[in-house]
C-alpha cells in the first residue's frame, strides 16, 4: 500500500505544472536548504570551542542543555509558518478498498522525513561526536542523541496539533505567538524557570537511560492525538466537503467612484472577504504593522539606517506583497469565465493594482507613529511607500504573468491547514532586499539624503510610466493566456 | 456567423479535431452530438479562444477569435462549473456578468424574472454562495448568467447534463425560445440524442476530431442517430 501512495505523490509532483514551470524557485529552495545545513553544520562543529571559550568554568554540554529550552521554542515557531503537513489528495481514496488508518499512518509517517526533521542532526552529530572526543561516555551521548531526535519528532507533530487547532480561528498565528511568547515570558521573567526545567529534565534522562521511556511516551502521545484528529477530517463530509455558510452581503456602492473597474474591485473585495486563504492576507496586515515594532525600541537598529527601508517596504507593502504575488491565480478557478467575457485585460489589471495602492497608502497613514522613534523613519516609509507603489506594485504584476499555480479557493485540500508555505516568503524577499541594498550603499557611500532621493526618484519614475508599464503587463498576461488557461485547469 | 476553415488541433501530434470546413449561419440552432473524446469540447475552447488551434482558424461574425476580442461583446458560453465564481451568490453573478455586458440591475432583474420557473425556487434569495450549491443548480445560473445582454452567439456545452427531468424539459423550451426569432445562433452539444435533436434544426456528428454526419433534423434524425451509435 505504502508503495501505491509512494508512486502517487510521486506523479502528483512531478506531473503538476507548477513543477515544470517553476524550475528556478525549486532550485532557490535547493540552496536554501543547502544553506541551512551549512550553517547547522557549522554551529555544531564550532559549538564546543566556542562554549569552552565563552563559559570556560562550566561543562560545554551541560551550558548547552540549557539552551535547548530555546531551541525548542524556535523550533516549533519556524515550524509553524514554514512546514506544512503534507498534503494528499485523499478523496479519490476514500471509496477503495484502504483502511483510513492507513493513509492517515502514512501522512504522518511522511511528514516524519521532513527536511525540518533532518537539519537539528547537521548540529547534533557534529557535537556529538566532538563530546565523545573529548572524553564523555559514548552511551550517554548516543543516548542523548537520540533524545534530541525524538524531541524534534515531538515538536513536528505538536506543529501539527497547534495548526489544525488554530486553523479554525481566523487570527491562525495567534495562538503560536501567545504560546511561544508566553513561555518564553514566564521564563525570561523568572515565574517558571523552563530553561532549567529542561535542563534538569534532559540531564536526568541521559543519567539514567531507562527515563527515556518517558520522551517517548510523550511522542506516542502526540502522534496519537494527531491520528485522531486526521482520521475524523478523513470523512467527506467533515473537511473535504464545505460547510454551507449563509452568504452575506456587502454594500459595496463605493466603488462605483472607480469608473468602469468597479465591478472587478468589487469581486476583488468579495475574494478577500469571503475566502479563508485570502482573508489571511488581511491578518497580515496587523502583522506588518507591527513589524516595526520589532527593531525602533532597541537602540542597535535605531543605527542601522539602511534598515529603515527595509520595514519600510515591509509594512507599506505587506498587503501588495501577500495578495499580489498571487495575481492572477486568485482568480484561477474560474479563469476560463474572465477569458471569454467581454472583459479588457486591462482594467482586471487595474482593479488589482488600484486595491495593492490603496493598502500601501492605508498603511503608510496607520505607520505614521512611528515617527515617535525619529523623523527620517518617517521620512524612509515614506520613500519606500512610493517605491512600493511605483515599483514593487509593477514588478509583483509582471512576476503574476508567470504564475501557473492553481490557488483552490473553494475546497481546501485535505490536511492543508494555510496553504502557504516557505515559497511565499521567498517572493517577498527581492522586493525588500533590492531597495534597502541600494538605499544602504547610497546611505553609506553619501549620505541619507540621497539614498531617500534616488529611492522617492526610482518610485516616482515608476508612477510617471505607470500607463506604459501596465501595457507591456498586459501584453505579457495576453501572451501567456492559453498556457495559464492550461495550467489553471490542472488540479496540482 | 461562424465559419471554421480548415481547423485543426493535436496535443502531441495526436489530431484530436480536424475540421476542413464548418458553416453555421446566423440563427441556427446547431447540434453537437459525439462519443467522448470526439472533439465536442476542443470545438468550444476553439471557438472562445481558449485553446489555441494547430492550424487554421475560426471567424465568429467575420472576426478572427484568436486575433481580435471583438467577439466578446456578442458571444456567451456556459462550458462547465468553471465558468461560475464559487463565492458570489447566484445574485451576485448575475449582477457581476451583466456589468461586464452593459446591462444594468434593472435589466438583469426583469431578465430573471422570466427565469422564476426555471429556478424553481432554489436559486435566488436563498443566501448561499454558489460553491454551496448542487451541481443542478449551478449549471441552472450558468446556463441563465449565458443569456444576460442579448448576446447573438450562445454556446452551451452538455446543458442537459445534471439537471433534473423538470428542468431539461423547461430548459428545452427556453432554448427554442431563443432560436425562435432566428437571431440567436445556439450551439449545443449533447449526449442526449432524444433532446438534442428536439432542439436543434441541425446535427452534426464528430468522431475522432472530423465529421462523419451533418443532418437537417426531420422525423428521421433521431433514428439515423440512434442506429450510428449503436454501430
Amino acid at each position: 500500500m505504502i508503495k501505491h501512495f509512494l508512486n502517487l505523490e510521486w506523479k502528483q509532483y512531478f506531473r503538476s505544472s507548477y513543477w515544470q514551470k517553476n524550475i528556478l524557485l525549486n532550485i532557490l529552495l535547493v540552496f536554501l536548504a543547502l544553506y541551512f545545513v551549512a550553517m547547522f553544520l557549522l554551529m555544531g562543529v564550532a559549538m564546543y570551542p566556542l562554549l569552552k571559550k565563552f563559559f570556560p568554568e562550566q561543562d560545554p554540554f551541560i551550558v548547552f542543555n540549557g539552551f535547548l529550552f530555546y531551541w525548542i521554542l524556535g523550533d516549533l515557531f519556524v515550524r509553524f509558518f514554514f512546514q506544512k503537513l503534507p498534503v494528499m489528495s485523499v478523496k479519490p481514496l476514500l471509496t477503495l478498498p484502504i483502511k483510513r488508518k492507513t493513509v492517515v499512518n502514512f501522512v504522518l509517517g511522511k511528514s516524519a522525513l521532513s527536511f525540518f526533521n533532518f537539519l537539528p542532526l547537521f548540529a547534533i552529530v557534529p557535537f556529538g561526536i566532538m563530546l565523545i572526543s573529548e572524553g564523555y561516555e559514548t552511551s550517554t551521548i548516543l543516548i542523548w542523541m537520540f533524545l534530541i531526535v525524538i524531541i524534534t519528532l515531538i515538536n513536528n507533530f505538536l506543529n501539527f496539533i497547534i495548526e489544525s487547532l488554530s486553523s479554525e480561528t481566523e487570527l491562525s498565528f495567534l495562538p503560536i505567538i501567545l504560546l511561544v511568547g508566553g513561555l518564553y515570558g514566564l521564563n525570561h521573567f523568572g515565574i517558571i524557570s523552563f530553561t532549567e526545567l529542561v535542563s534538569s529534565a534532559i540531564q536526568g534522562v541521559v543519567a539514567s537511560p531507562i527515563m527515556i521511556l518517558i520522551p517517548m511516551a510523550i511522542l506516542f502521545l502526540v502522534y496519537v492525538y494527531n491520528f485522531k484528529i486526521l482520521k475524523e477530517k478523513l470523512f467527506l463530509d467533515s473537511s473535504l466537503k464545505a460547510k454551507t455558510q449563509e452568504a452575506s452581503t456587502t454594500n459595496l456602492e463605493w466603488t462605483k467612484k472607480f469608473g468602469d473597474i468597479a465591478p472587478f474591485m468589487q469581486l476583488d473585495l468579495k475574494l478577500i472577504t469571503r475566502n479563508k486563504r485570502a482573508k489571511s492576507s488581511l491578518w497580515m496586515l496587523a502583522l506588518g504593522l507591527l513589524y516595526g515594532l520589532f527593531f525602533y525600541p532597541q537602540p542597535m537598529y535605531l543605527e542601522m539606517e539602511f534598515m529603515f527601508v527595509f520595514i519600510g517596504i515591509f509594512v507599506t507593502g505587506i498587503f501588495l506583497i501577500n495578495f499580489g504575488q498571487f495575481i492572477p491565480a486568485w482568480d484561477s478557478s474560474y479563469y476560463k469565465l474572465l477569458m471569454s467575457q467581454n472583459i479588457k485585460y486591462e482594467k482586471y489589471l487595474k482593479s488589482k493594482f488600484t486595491l495593492m495602492i490603496m493598502s500601501v497608502i492605508i498603511m503608510f497613514v496607520l505607520s505614521i507613529p512611528y515617527v515617535y522613534f525619529g523623523w527620517k523613519i518617517l521620512i524612509a516609509h515614506f520613500a519606500a511607500a512610493i517605491y512600493n507603489i511605483g515599483i514593487n506594485s509593477h514588478v509583483i504584476m509582471l512576476g503574476g504573468s508567470y504564475n501557473r499555480k492553481k490557488i483552490d479557493l473553494d475546497k481546501r485540500a485535505a490536511f492543508n491547514y494555510q496553504g502557504t508555505g516557505a515559497v511565499q516568503w521567498l517572493i517577498g524577499i527581492p522586493l525588500m532586499i533590492v531597495p534597502m541594498a541600494l538605499f544602504g550603499a547610497l546611505n553609506f557611500f553619501i549620505n541619507f539624503e540621497t539614498g531617500i532621493a534616488v529611492i522617492l526618484l526610482l518610485g516616482l519614475a515608476g508612477i510617471m510610466f505607470h500607463q506604459k508599464i501596465m501595457k507591456v503587463i498586459t501584453k505579457k498576461y495576453l501572451d501567456s493566456k492559453y498556457k495559464m488557461i492550461d495550467a489553471f485547469s490542472q488540479d496540482n | 456567423m461562424i465559419s471554421a476553415n480548415n481547423l485543426s488541433k493535436s496535443y502531441k501530434g495526436v489530431q484530436v479535431l480536424n475540421l476542413p470546413s464548418l458553416d453555421i449561419p446566423r440563427g441556427q440552432s446547431f447540434g453537437l452530438v459525439g462519443n467522448n473524446g470526439a472533439g465536442k469540447t476542443t470545438f468550444f475552447s476553439l471557438l472562445l479562444d481558449l485553446i489555441k488551434p494547430t492550424t487554421g482558424h475560426i471567424k465568429s461574425n467575420d472576426i478572427l477569435v484568436q486575433e481580435s476580442e471583438d467577439w466578446k461583446p456578442f458571444t456567451s458560453s456556459f462550458i462547465d462549473e468553471s465558468f461560475l465564481i464559487g463565492y458570489l451568490t447566484p445574485e451576485e453573478y448575475f449582477y457581476f456578468i451583466g456589468d461586464l455586458r452593459g446591462q444594468n440591475k434593472a435589466d438583469v432583474d426583469n431578465l430573471l424574472a422570466k427565469f422564476e420557473d426555471f429556478f424553481h425556487g432554489e436559486i435566488i434569495g436563498r443566501k448561499k454562495y454558489l460553491r454551496d450549491l448542487s451541481k443542478g443548480n449551478q449549471k441552472k445560473v450558468g446556463i441563465v448568467a449565458a443569456l444576460i445582454g442579448n448576446p447573438e452567439v450562445i454556446i452551451l456545452d452538455e446543458p442537459f447534463a445534471n439537471l433534473d427531468p423538470t428542468t431539461q424539459i423547461r430548459l428545452k423550451q427556453i432554448i427554442k425560445e431563443l432560436t425562435k426569432n432566428r437571431d440567436v445562433t445556439v450551439l449545443i452539444s449533447s449526449h442526449d440524442l432524444m433532446h438534442v435533436t428536439e432542439v436543434s434544426e441541425r446535427i452534426v456528428v464528430l468522431e475522432k476530431g472530423e465529421i462523419v454526419k451533418d443532418l437537417a433534423t426531420s422525423e428521421a434524425t433521431l433514428k439515423e442517430l440512434e442506429l450510428h451509435f449503436a454501430g
